[in-house]
């Protein structure tokens, strides 16, 4: 169980903590606008990858605020916390 | 008795303070302060088991955790009775019993002791390959097989123990108590350093402090007396904490680890009322040092597995730590220098050393000069090809070995002894390292595999680190915990140190016999009689594959993890494949490291704490009421209102009835509510349901559908615009925290640019429903102040109001198809307004009714249960709900999706009605729908999802999905059931009251 550093409350168990999947995966400003394709590489398309990867975690047992993180797959490590809007600050 | 197998003065064992316990229904005397194990050696017995496949007479093998054959049943036939208990770890009290494992009908005749005559043709995957095909053979022999195996018996009766939890945050965590982990806690606490230390043993110290040989001595000390006062010097710091009893299970990611602490196993069971058994600890370490120790290696020849047969270590403690000697006349086989430590610790005790066997042709160290001195005869260079004797070693027989170890030469010399020590040398302990997720390196010198990179804040010190010598442990841990710790200063300086060990090793993982293999049963894993001919047969069969070989095999896979044999396997492997040690993976270990109970596991959360109980404020009145009660989510639910001798049909059946006829009262407080403000609070309701609501007027009420973006329906639930700016919105209750946590989902990341905020107001209201053509007359007397006339207050609309002098909302909605109102008041009034509405509603014969009428009442309506007539494949469209399905709006969450080419397909699975021929004929809910029975296989249209006999239509009716049903109506479908198939019709999904004239119905 890893420690996720949220940027509201701090430090806490990952317990506490929903995953909610890939992050910087924006829904379509005009939906009605997209071919089947198009729509479905929104709806259905992630990626799941061994190594660094962007997620969106929501502290679903504390402040219920959604942020993001980027995490090693392979190891747990999280290289970087940000907030929803905000740059990955890492690479 | 008349052997004397205990001798005066041991350190562990308190003489004064006898105890006694049964074995097999026989009674023994031991000490306090001796294991099981130590206790039943004491007085001469071995056998404690059988093996799992050839049920093996099986002996005491060690004296410690990693114990594969001493397993048994503790507490027989009590609710406390456990299986899989090591005999080597569980420490006697007054009154303890205790029954061998694996064996049936008795440890000394044993059925399955067949499988060992019959072992030619149980070779590896003997079971997977026999027994799983047919799959109808495996039925017949399930019950011979898991009888006769025996994995020991599961208590019948509820746990009688407590159990608890408890978080521990510390700066460094040191696993084991051994004259490593007692140093590097000394450091560790003296530079200020939060620090705790565990041991699984009732001691410190662990085997050091035992040593108490004249060749072992620290800076002039035995070494046995030089840790003693270290242990005492260390009990005083205040920075350190102990924890004895202490075994860490797993060792996780981010140092997160688990131990559990056993705090009344070793008291007699009258004194562990009301304290707790076992303590869980969840350790949250900034560092971690792992001293976890080393694991002495068996030898693999033929019959290596009688009882007799016993670690040379495990003798060595027997004898130093409880007084207790193995055997009368012993034999120690060897391939390093340990075993010669045995040999003199029973020298001193006067115990006889028959021989020793060694397979090392030079042997150089004052310990073997030693032995020589004490006249034990020392066959160099040679090897045990054979041992004797059925429940008991009664001698072995030896041979030479080939200059290159590969051979077996020479005259074949028999021996006798009853009692065996092995040693090949030491495992470092790495498995909590590999759990956390440490990479290992093998070293050739000595054949370990020792840690090579730490993936977190941690090290590892003394012999699990592959420091063998007295001299290497204590240089090595002073200098690695000093720069681990980042610390100068100790109060260790120089080490003067003595020791009689020589390093040197003859290392062979599979000795060479004058029998071919295939006649060989030489064990590698001893609990699950896993030999190396399997592990060879494995590879010829082409697994090459670590993982694949153990599981094949079996290796390794025991409740022991394979402690002993596991580098073994590896070994034969690799010289049979020609490859390096390591190349086909080491195995991974994973947690517990020795098995936790579930007690441990659970703790607390047992009974009504195994989960939360959600109760309504109404609840009390409920049960005073005799309500049944059904769970949903959380939540408990009045289900029915059974009346005297009714049955749950016949009870239904009335709540239903008066309902209609005259008035029903429902306690709604579980759905879920959600109070939602803000300027943008309309724009924001218009994107999540799929109807339009920027129109809805202040003071009306709109049912909503939600769907998931990919177009299938998530919830639904009426929703109520208090207020400009105001909503209250209702969901189902089992949906309402995920509905809440989608919507801020959305808020927050998509639209982060609306003004909206969400509160759950869920428990702040009780909720009271009543319905039926009586429910305005009703309701009237329950707030007289209020206009309740149609004109002023219409279906779909709601009124602020006020109940005596508290507040409260009222809404005219209805789940039921009649005229019906729902009041919201603050929780703590909710039990006394419903009493009210009950005296108030006394001459209308207002009845309550639970979740099952309310769900009939529906399904005559055609209404839907999200999650009962949906899944997560059901569109509107699918649920003929078309009407709410704005076709103005630009978009909605899921609309894109209403028209991708799936979700357009006609032949998608559609809700319909369905009426059985016999209207008396009630189907059951899951039940399969077909056309056509007589094609094969039989084409499945769909299932039926809702199905009641309604009172008020007199006749059955049911909900279902069929495929294409939309344009199936008055079409005949069969419901092939297990003795008879029903005839049903295709219907409209409303079954009463198309028009809804009852929603204004007066009487
Ligand atoms: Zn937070």
């Amino acid at each position: 169980m890893f420690l996720i550093n949220c940027p509201f409350c701090g430090e806490r168990e990952q317990s506490e903590f929903k995953a909610g999947g890939e992050a910087h995966i924006k829904r379509p400003k005009q939906p009605t606008e997209l071919s089947d394709d198009e729509w479905a590489e929104f709806l259905f398309m992630r990626k799941n990858i061994k190594g660094v990867q962007f997620e969106r975690w929501n502290h679903a047992h504390g402040c219920r605020k959604w942020f993001n993180i980027v995490r090693d797959t392979s190891n747990d490590q999280i290289k970087a916390v940000y907030k929803m809007g905000e740059k990955p600050p890492v690479k | 008795m008349s052997k004397n197998l205990r001798f005066k003065s041991s350190k562990q064992v308190d003489e004064t303070y006898r105890i006694s316990f049964k074995f097999n229904n026989k009674t023994y005397y031991g000490y306090k302060g001796d294991t099981l194990a130590s206790a039943l050696l004491a007085n001469d017995i071995h056998l404690v088991g059988r093996s799992f496949k050839y049920h093996r007479p099986r002996g005491i093998m060690t004296a410690g955790s990693e114990e594969p054959n001493a397993i048994i049943q503790l507490h027989d036939n009590t609710s406390r009775t456990e299986p899989n208990v090591r005999a080597t770890e569980i420490e006697i009290y007054e009154g303890l019993v205790a029954s061998s494992q694996n064996c049936w009908p008795s440890v000394n005749f044993d059925i399955g002791g067949i499988n060992n005559i019959l072992s030619p043709i149980l070779p590896a995957g003997f079971y997977y390959k026999t027994f799983m095909w047919p799959k109808s053979f495996w039925e017949k022999y399930e019950y011979f097989i898991r009888k006769s195996a025996g994995l020991g018996k599961s208590p019948k009766e509820a746990d009688p123990d407590i159990y608890e939890h408890k978080y521990i945050h510390c700066d460094v965590l040191i696993i084991g108590a051994g004259i490593s982990g007692i140093m590097a806690a000394k450091i560790s606490a003296k530079n200020g350093l939060k620090t705790l230390l565990v041991d699984e043993k009732s001691f410190l110290g662990g085997s050091t402090i035992y040593d108490n040989s004249e060749f072992s001595k620290i800076n002039n000390q035995i070494t046995s007396s030089w840790l003693e006062k270290e242990i005492n010097e260390i009990s005083k710091l205040e920075n350190l904490e102990i924890k004895t009893r202490t075994s860490v299970a797993a060792f996780h990611g981010y140092n997160f680890l688990l131990a559990r602490e056993n705090l009344t196993d070793h008291l007699p069971i009258d004194q562990r009322e009301n304290k707790i058994r076992h303590r869980l600890l969840k350790i949250r370490a900034k560092k971690v040092i792992s001293a976890t120790g080393a694991i002495e290696r068996p030898l693999i020849f033929d019959n290596n597995d009688r009882p007799g047969i016993l670690l040379s270590s495990a003798i060595k403690k027997y004898i130093d730590l409880y007084g207790v000697a193995c055997g009368e006349n012993n034999i120690l086989f060897t391939n390093n220098d340990t075993a010669y430590e045995t040999a003199l610790s029973m020298v001193q005790r006067g115990i006889k050393v028959n021989a020793i066997i060694d397979n090392r042709e030079d042997i150089d160290s004052k310990l073997s000069y030693e032995a020589e001195k004490n006249n034990i005869r020392i066959f160099k260079g040679y090897t045990v090809v054979d041992t004797y004797g059925y429940k008991r070693i009664n001698g072995l027989s030896i041979m030479e070995l080939s200059k290159d170890g590969q051979k077996v030469i020479g005259k074949k010399i028999r021996l006798s002894c009853d009692s065996l020590g092995v040693s090949g040398g030491w495992t470092p302990a790495v498995h909590l390292f590999t759990q956390s997720g440490g990479k290992l390196k093998f070293r050739e010198d000595d054949q370990v595999f020792i840690p090579n990179k730490y993936p977190s804040d941690q090290l590892s010190i003394g012999s699990c680190n592959g420091d063998f010598s007295l001299e290497e442990i204590t240089t090595n841990t002073v200098s690695s915990v000093k720069k681990f710790l980042n610390v100068n200063n100790t109060d260790y300086k120089t080490f003067e140190i003595i020791t009689g060990i020589n390093k040197s090793k003859r290392n062979i993982w599979l000795l060479p016999s004058d029998k071919i293999l295939g006649k060989t049963k030489s064990f590698v894993d001893f609990q699950n009689d896993a030999t190396a001919k399997d592990i060879k047969l494995a590879l010829r069969e082409g697994f090459r594959s670590i993982e694949h070989v153990k599981r094949y095999t079996t290796t390794g896979m025991g409740t022991d993890q394979g402690k002993l044999g596991n580098m073994h396997a590896l070994g034969i492997i690799s010289e049979t494949a020609g490859t390096k040690m390591g190349e086909h993976g080491t195995t991974t270990f994973r947690p517990p490291y020795t098995p936790l109970t579930f007690g441990t596991i659970v703790g607390r959360n047992v009974g009504e704490f195994f989960d939360i109980i959600r109760r309504t404020p109404i609840h009390d009145w409920h049960v005073e009421n005799n309500a049944k009660f059904e769970n949903v989510g959380q939540w408990k639910r009045a289900w029915y209102y059974p009346k005297a001798n009714e049955n749950m049909h016949q009870a239904v059946q009335r709540e239903s009835k008066a309902a209609r006829d005259c008035a029903g009262i429902l306690d709604a407080s579980t759905l879920g509510k959600i109070d939602i403000q803000g300027t943008d609070a309309s724009e924001f309701l218009n994107r999540v349901y799929t109807n339009a609501w920027s129109k809805l007027a202040i003071g009306k009420c709109r049912y909503g559908l939600m769907l998931n973006e990919d177009g299938m329906v998530y919830d639904d639930g009426v929703t109520t615009r208090l207020d400009e700016n105001h909503y209250i919105m209702t969901t189902t209750t089992g949906g309402a925290a995920n509905v809440l946590g989608k919507l801020e989902d959305y808020l927050q990341t998509e639209w982060p640019e609306l003004d909206v905020y969400l509160s759950s107001v869920t428990d702040h209201y009780a909720t009271i429903s009543v319905c039926g053509p009586h429910s305005k007359k009703i309701i009237s007397k329950v707030i007289p102040d209020l206009d309740f006339s149609d004109e002023k207050f219409p279906h779909m609309s709601f009124k602020n109001t006020k109940i005596g002098q508290v507040k409260c909302r009222v809404m005219r909605i209805s789940f039921t198809g009649e005229q019906s109102y729902e009041i919201n008041i603050q929780s703590n009034y909710g039990k006394s307004v419903w009493e009210k509405c009950m005296e108030e509603g006394k001459d209308f014969n207002i009845t309550p009714y639970g979740t099952e009428t309310m769900h009939l009442l529906r399904a005559e309506k055609g209404f839907i249960i999200v999650g009962q007539d949906t899944d997560a494949t059901m569109t509107p469209i699918d649920l003929q709900m078309d009407w709410i399905v704005s076709k103005k709006k630009y978009d909605f969450i899921g609309k894109r999706s209403l028209y991708r080419s799936d979700t357009i397909k006609d032949d998608r699975k559609q809700l319909v009605g369905l009426l059985t021929e016999n209207p008396e004929e009630v189907l059951e809910e899951g039940a399969q729908i077909v056309a056509d029975i007589k094609k094969s296989p039989i084409e499945m249209l769909g299932h039926v999802t809702s199905s009641y006999y309604s009172p008020n239509l007199n006749k059955s009716i049911a909900l279902g999905v069929v495929k294409g049903g939309k344009k199936m109506i008055g079409q005949k479908l069969i419901i092939p059931m297990e003795n008879k198939n029903i005839n049903v019709t295709v219907a409209d999904p409303v079954f009463l009251d198309k028009e809804g004239e009852r929603l204004n119905a007066k009487l």
